[in-house]
């Protein structure tokens, strides 16, 4: 009887210390998994233009709808949704406006090209300069 | 969701009854909704709220508020003293509702269809020139 009870006891203190073990892993991952969407929120907001104090981004803003629009973000991300998405269901909404590094697309090619294609004619002036006095 | 449509399909709470209900299954039996986010705080909502009422009487729009990061003992006694033109209000206490629905501050109004279509966005107040606009649109 005495060995029946020993053993049980046993049993309960590793039942004990699994359990310990599991919700320390469950809370640990929480942990990692809001902080990452801590960074993320961080990261996207940084790249967005604050929507009523023009000049800052929605990270340095502390106006109500910058406040809305982080927590907007960071459960975005807690949704389940990539930074990308994030970004694009925010320039569906806001338009291309709101991000400070737009991205090549359609509407925003020539403001991407066009340093190359200045860049580019100034050296065909260069060259035939230098040319036409050889 | 395309470029010219609201997203609606989200739980909400309402503002009187505290009831969470979806957004998108309110949105019914009527041709046009106007989606107006306000708060007591803000001191042009308390300029447009005769607006809003005159909206009222257009039958075939459903007056929707959405009352942003608001106490409620505040915002009821705001609609007490201005008048409610609100068939239904909901509570958007993270702001992020507001946020989804693609707004800049505090007021600001959507014009919506039964398709969830935008028609109109008003930043801002609610002037006379709007709700002429409005009226017309709703007439057509």
């Amino acid at each position: 009887m005495m060995r029946m009870f020993m053993k049980l006891k046993r049993l309960l203190k590793i039942k004990i210390l699994i359990i310990f073990i599991l919700t320390c892993l469950s809370f640990n991952n929480t942990a990692i998994s809001s902080s990452f969407s801590e960074e993320q929120t961080i990261n996207i907001t940084k790249n967005l233009r604050c929507l009523i104090c023009q000049g800052q981004t929605i990270h340095e803003s502390n106006s109500d709808f910058a406040e809305s629009m982080k927590k907007y973000i960071k459960g975005e991300l807690e949704s389940g949704k990539t930074k990308d998405e994030v970004f694009s269901s925010l320039i569906e909404k806001y338009g291309q406006w709101i991000v400070y590094d737009p991205g090549i697309s359609r509407n925003t090619l020539l403001l991407w090209s066009l340093p190359l294609l200045l860049f580019l004619i100034g050296g065909v002036i260069i060259a035939k300069k230098i040319f036409r006095k050889i | 969701m395309s470029d010219n449509n609201i997203f609606t399909d989200f739980r909400v709470q309402t503002l009187v009854e505290e009831k969470t209900i979806n957004f998108e299954k309110f949105l019914s039996g009527k041709n046009f909704y106007l989606i107006n986010i306000w708060s007591s705080w803000c001191e042009p909502c308390r300029d447009e709220s005769d607006k809003l009422l005159e909206l009222k009487n257009d039958t075939t729009i459903m007056m929707i508020g959405i009352n942003y990061k608001d106490k409620k003992k505040n915002a009821l006694n705001f609609l007490k003293l201005y008048g409610n033109p609100f068939e239904e209000i909901f509570v958007d206490k993270k702001g992020t509702i507001s946020i989804n629905f693609g707004a800049y501050g505090v007021p600001e109004t959507f014009l919506i269809n039964n398709d969830n279509k935008v028609l109109k966005k008003y930043v801002g107040p609610l002037n006379d020139e709007d709700v002429y606009e409005i009226k017309k649109i709703t007439k057509n």
